[in-house]
């Protein structure tokens, strides 16, 4: 059974779990590593009661192997890792994009490079999410900032999963990950299902045209479906030396997220017309949020969906605002994507702060850096 | 069921090349799968990267061609995803022993329902002959100019002491047997292992004397004992499967309880 509508006190992975389940979950493999391991050990008890099978593999390369088997079964699937295990998850998330199979893969970032810092959080992990495989592909994230979006969007990835048939990711970190905190759980929580080759049903995935998004073949339905990471045609014979089989194939791999940018994109606004934007996301918007809410000189754009980059809210942004300011908790990964956005809608200063280590940037940090800007 | 019922005829012309013995290994499948009654529309076969690996893409049912040494792991994630449904995984030396050791050594131990028929080639064949960990020592190879140094990995004991619940090893000389142990795989619970030691006339044959395939068959006939006969090996020789040769027959037949019984998952393998 789901979690029913109601007042819940959880921790971020408790709220990412029961989300999983909600959006109707029936796979997981994963293997323990901090700090994501709560979302494993939840599901041990939790998918057993739903019916679903809970798998602990041994390592992260057959997780994510065993979630995309099992989505070509028909299973909504998961993995959670963090840092170590997301970078050994990547050959086989460009097999789930180049196969267009819909998986969320839950990335509780942690410090890094390498076995870095267990216990504390970072966004480091920002564009390893988006360029991490070889080859051209766009993927779908969203980043978190309280117990109630873990659940959230939570529901959001899988939906998007489904309905685009993309690996999609859920970018927390440890931070959100182990922070306990207010959940509501609404009654009418939607829940998109994959379009399926051969049935034809009144719902949202099956809004985008056949070209874009293919009706997704089952295994054991008679098919006869070939998934094969090999360049394929879209009868799905395998055509790896055809220059223009492969031209086709990555473009449309790469539009069906792109051109669907206005349906993906999520974010969250505060005093759109300042003169002095923050722009951030996750727990790096924590301070922000603090300075904008206290101080109405200063506007903060809170991005919840990172990839595909929301465009359309930084541009309109970007061409009021005098100042921007771009808090991450990296040394600059999404500042150069944001920056050229809007540079190229007018705004004439684009700042970073950036913290690493593992704590947030305080709202005096916050003020501060813009104090130092000129902002306020 | 007639051949291209089981085979997508237009997927032909296929990669093998001439002499290759994956098409034996085929066809060995092909009548054991059909002397069963088997359904494709129920059967899903599973791969990783290799001319071995290729063999699913050519049979009528569905298909997962996955990464290179991962297709245990896909499968089993599939398995457990649908338990009625069949699961048979085609791999190579490389793909199953090297890049997918981990996943094959901790397939055996987990025992989830599934068929593993590995086409043994001692080569990395589609990537022009590269010595493999199955390649025997001293034999030539385009990364062993002078001689393989290393020795090769025992994947069928390797699979016996891990845990599958049926282990076998044939060469593509003894299709009967070879198909009976398909055939035997196919109706039993639990992981099955099948190794086919199979020519490589261009990759490995060309570089060691047998460039007819014929000459490895030869090679295959002289060289092979029955496991029952097998002479000890000397503890510090581990060659060709222990002894300096390719030891063959059925290594373990046994009943551990398989994953899906363990965890209580109703309804798997619709045959069993």
């Amino acid at each position: 059974m789901t979690l029913p509508p109601g007042e819940y006190f959880v921790q971020g992975n408790e709220a990412c779990t029961e989300a999983s389940i909600t959006a109707g979950l029936k796979f997981f493999a994963g293997y323990p590593i901090t700090p994501s391991t709560e979302i494993a050990e939840g599901l041990a008890r939790r998918l057993p009661e739903v019916g679903g099978s809970f798998l602990q593999m041994e390592d992260e390369i057959a997780c994510i192997s065993a979630v995309v088997g099992a989505s070509w079964g028909g299973a909504k699937s998961m993995t959670a890792t963090s840092g170590p295990g997301f970078s050994l998850m990547q050959e086989t998330i460009g097999y789930a994009a180049m196969t267009e199979t819909p998986i969320v893969i839950v990335n509780v970032m942690r410090g890094g490079p390498s076995t870095g810092q267990p216990t504390r959080a970072s966004q480091g992990d920002m564009m390893a999410t988006k360029w991490g495989s070889h080859g051209d592909y766009q993927v779908i994230a969203f980043a978190p900032a309280s117990v109630q979006e873990m659940f959230d969007l939570t529901i959001k990835a899988f939906n998007y999963s489904e309905k685009y048939r993309v690996p999609t990711f859920l970018l927390s970190d440890a931070e959100i990950g182990h922070m306990r905190g207010l959940l509501t759980v609404q009654s009418n929580i939607k829940v998109v299902n994959r379009k399926e080759m051969g049935v034809r049903r009144m719902d949202e995935a099956y809004d985008v045209p056949d070209d874009i998004v293919p009706p997704f073949p089952t295994f054991g339905k008679g098919h006869k479906a070939a998934a094969s990471g090999m360049t394929h045609r879209p009868d799905a014979r395998i055509e790896p030396e055809d220059p223009q089989v492969h031209s086709d194939l990555v473009r449309r791999l790469n539009d069906k997220i792109i051109r669907n940018r206005k349906d993906i994109n999520k974010w969250d606004l505060l005093c759109p017309d300042s003169k002095h934007m923050i722009i951030s996301y996750g727990s790096a918007s924590f301070g922000a949020r603090e300075v904008a809410a206290a101080d109405d000189r200063i506007g903060l754009l809170r991005l919840k969906t990172v990839w595909p980059l929301p465009e359309e809210p930084i541009r309109e942004v970007a061409s009021k605002a005098d100042h921007i300011l771009v808090c991450e908790m990296n040394l600059g990964q999404m500042f150069w994507e944001i920056k050229r956005v809007a540079l190229e809608a007018g705004c004439k200063k684009v700042e970073l702060l950036t913290k690493i280590g593992g704590d947030p940037p305080t709202p005096g940090e916050v003020r501060h850096k813009l104090r130092e800007m000129g902002a306020i | 069921m007639e051949l291209f019922d089981f085979y997508r005829k237009d997927r032909w012309p296929h990669v093998f090349c001439p002499g290759c013995g994956n098409g034996t290994v085929m066809n060995c499948f092909f009548r054991a799968f059909n002397d069963l009654g088997w359904d494709l529309d129920t059967t899903v076969f599973v791969s990783g990267i290799g001319c071995s690996s290729r063999i699913p893409l050519y049979i009528n049912a569905d298909a997962l061609h996955t990464t290179h040494g991962r297709a245990i792991a896909f499968a089993t994630g599939l398995k457990l995803a649908r338990p009625e449904l069949d699961v048979v995984v085609f791999t190579g030396d490389g793909d199953l022993g090297a890049i997918g050791g981990n996943h094959f050594i901790n397939g055996c131990r987990r025992n989830v329902d599934m068929d593993v028929i590995c086409i043994n080639n001692n080569i990395y064949g589609m990537t022009g002959g590269q010595a493999s960990i199955t390649t025997p020592h001293d034999f030539l190879s385009t990364t062993t100019p002078g001689g393989n140094k290393e020795y090769p990995f025992d994947l069928a004991e390797v699979a016996v002491a891990a845990g599958a619940n049926y282990v076998a090893r044939w060469t593509t000389r003894q299709v009967h047997e070879l198909t009976k142990s398909i055939k035997v795989a196919l109706e039993k619970k639990g992981f099955n292992f099948i190794e086919v030691v199979s020519q490589c006339p261009t990759n490995f044959g060309r570089r060691n004397k047998m460039a007819d395939p014929t000459a490895m068959l030869d090679w295959f006939k002289e060289n092979t004992v029955r496991r029952d006969k097998a002479r000890g090996a000397a503890v510090d020789h581990v060659d060709l499967n222990l002894a300096g040769q390719i030891t063959i027959g059925e290594f373990v037949n046994r009943d551990r309880e398989c994953y899906q019984e363990s965890v209580g998952v109703k309804g798997h393998g619709n045959r069993h």
